[in-house]
């Protein structure tokens, strides 16, 4: 029920896998990114990146919103879509770091298989995501008539009236509502 | 018999397993004509609660026929009998079963020490429903052996379908005690979070006991129509502000009386405190996603009450509990106290006042159960309530 826009035609339907994986996204992209904005001096050092910490840290940040983003938003589409540029800049990024005499150059390309994996994802959710469903999606079922109420429902309003609550269910008397139809309430005055 | 056995998460099967057999003298053993699916049963299926074994017998809504009673239950059952089984097992005979109190019976947990240690004290052994609650095998099964049969019973005449009766084990008088512990007063306005099942009931009960307005609050469209047949203004959290909708129907004091018919899994989209309680749930930081309960508290009206049926397994964070202190809020909750309800609930359902069946939208047999553990949960199909037949 998470990603249900007029557009996508699945208002009133229920999650599909794409909505599952849309969402297992934006929880990773907030976790990796909390990472890289805790821990940007650790991450340079194991990629061979020293001096790139605040540009790890600028990157955590995006990682977040996107994450965020994902979330909160009614689709999350276009944000599944901003993984998708973001892992393109993660890998340029990356690949800049197999240039020269890095001697953490085997640590970099396990860095961009992962993420080449993340990005496969992140493209097959957007695209499943953007596609609208070639099936009809079956009729929402109707329970309008369902009362529950066999004499009607105007009838049944306070039907069991007759019950009494047990004294260790009734509201303290102090809370009880104050009913004194007769008294005026004064104006507030100006304070 | 058949039976649905938990494996694991996600993981029910329709097993083989061996007939239940009387092992106390205040035992019986039903056959069971009709079960259902709860709403709570979920919270084992995603496994959010803890204390579940592998080969636990699932289940705690049952109704069936008396096939064997123990020597020490035969003054009170018979073969023969037609009987519901109330959820919570009970003794009917210590201090809390004799205040009414019987959803913590003293001495029907048989594991009563672990949830000692997790609660304090121990709760009453429920079917079913974790070792933490007794391990006792639940109803969605051919066979049901009830210990402390003579007390752990609701007998139903016979002449009325299964369907009208069945939920006197749980949802009804669930829905009823969520009602009761708002203990209604003509003028209030009754909002009600969650239309499933429990949610339901609530509503029915609300307008019986006579609230002013009855509000629901959800976003399953099937759900929010059978909310409305049954006298509710809705609200779709999806596509309205529950607090501006809600303080716009009671002219800006917000509803007397809230409930909670939800619980520990509350899905609630786009709102910052359901992102960080996902990421902390994700994470194993917390057991519980409480965001109905803070919405409850801060749209409250002063000196009302928070009637909390919703299940809850652990440790909540950011509760804000200085609304409820400073609202002066009245906070009433805990397992229902079925068979203190189940005479009154089932001379209502006798004289027409209510039928519960309203509610059943799936009729399957046993071995489908664990495909519609699957459909309830994700809300397919519109369903809202699955009863099955063994």
């Amino acid at each position: 029920m998470r990603y249900e826009t007029a557009r996508t035609r699945r208002q009133g339907h229920a999650d599909t896998a794409t909505d599952t994986l849309a969402r297992g996204l934006g929880l990773f992209s907030i976790a990796f990114g909390i990472a890289e904005v805790a821990a940007p001096r650790a991450m340079a050092r194991a990629l061979g990146m020293k001096g790139q910490e605040g540009l790890i840290a600028g990157y955590g940040l995006r990682e977040i919103a996107t994450g965020i983003g994902i979330l909160a938003s009614k689709d999350p589409t276009p944000w599944i879509w901003g993984r998708v540029a973001g892992d393109a800049l993660d890998l340029a990024t990356l690949a800049t770091a197999l240039e020269g005499k890095n001697p953490k150059k085997e640590n970099v390309g396990i860095a961009m298989a992962a993420v080449a994996g993340v990005t496969a994802l992140d493209v097959y959710c957007a695209q499943t995501l953007s596609r609208e469903s070639p099936h009809p999606l079956p009729p929402i079922q109707d329970y309008s008539d369902r009362t529950g109420f066999p004499q009607g429902v105007d009838h049944s309003w306070g039907a069991a009236s007759d019950f009494e609550v047990p004294d260790d269910f009734r509201t303290p008397e102090p809370l009880r509502p104050y009913t004194q139809p007769d008294l005026p309430q004064r104006p507030m005055p100006g304070l | 018999m058949k039976a649905l056995v938990w494996h694991g998460t996600t993981d029910i099967r329709c097993d083989s397993v061996p007939d239940p057999q009387i092992e106390h003298p205040r035992d019986a053993i039903i056959k069971v004509t009709s079960c259902a699916i709860c709403g709570s049963d979920l919270h084992l299926y995603d496994h959010f609660m803890p204390g579940m074994k592998s080969g636990d017998i699932m289940g705690h809504e049952t109704m069936g026929e008396v096939v064997e009673v123990g020597a020490e239950s035969k003054g009170k059952l018979k073969v023969g009998d037609r009987v519901v089984i109330p959820f919570t097992i009970i003794c009917g005979e210590c201090d809390q079963c004799k205040r009414g109190n019987f959803s913590v019976c003293e001495r029907t947990n048989r594991n009563g020490h672990i949830a000692a240690k997790a609660f304090g004290h121990s709760t009453a052994g429920l079917f079913g429903y974790t070792h933490l609650t007794g391990g006792y095998a639940g109803g969605q099964a051919e066979y049901l052996r009830v210990p402390f049969a003579d007390a752990t019973h609701i007998k139903v005449p016979k002449g009325i379908p299964d369907e009208k009766l069945l939920f006197l084990s749980d949802i009804f008088p669930t829905g009823w005690q969520a009602a009761v512990q708002c203990d209604i007063q003509p003028d209030d306005t009754v909002a009600i979070w969650g239309a499933g099942p429990v949610g339901q009931m609530a509503i029915r009960s609300a307008v019986l006991l006579g609230a002013k307005q009855v509000v629901v609050i959800d976003r399953v469209p099937e759900r929010l129509a059978m909310a409305e047949a049954g006298g509710a203004i809705t609200i779709n959290f999806d596509e309205e502000s529950v607090i501006e909708r809600l303080n716009e129907l009671t002219n800006g004091k917000g509803p007397e009386k809230c409930i909670d018919a939800v619980g520990m899994e509350a899905h609630a989209a786009g709102t910052i405190d359901a992102m960080y309680d996902r990421v902390k749930q994700a994470t194993m930081m917390e057991t519980d996603r409480p965001h109905v309960l803070r919405e409850m508290a801060y749209v409250c009206r002063p000196a009302g009450t928070l009637s909390i049926p919703g299940v809850y397994g652990g440790l909540l964070d950011k509760i804000p509990f200085g609304a409820i202190m400073n609202k002066g809020l009245t906070i009433r909750t805990g397992q229902t106290h079925v068979n203190r309800w189940t005479d009154d609930l089932l001379h209502r359902i006798e004289e027409g006042q209510i039928d519960p069946s309203f509610v059943i939208t799936h009729t399957v047999g046993l071995e489908e159960g664990p495909d519609m553990y699957k459909i309830f949960r994700d809300k397919q199909d519109g369903c809202v309530k699955v009863v099955l037949k063994p």
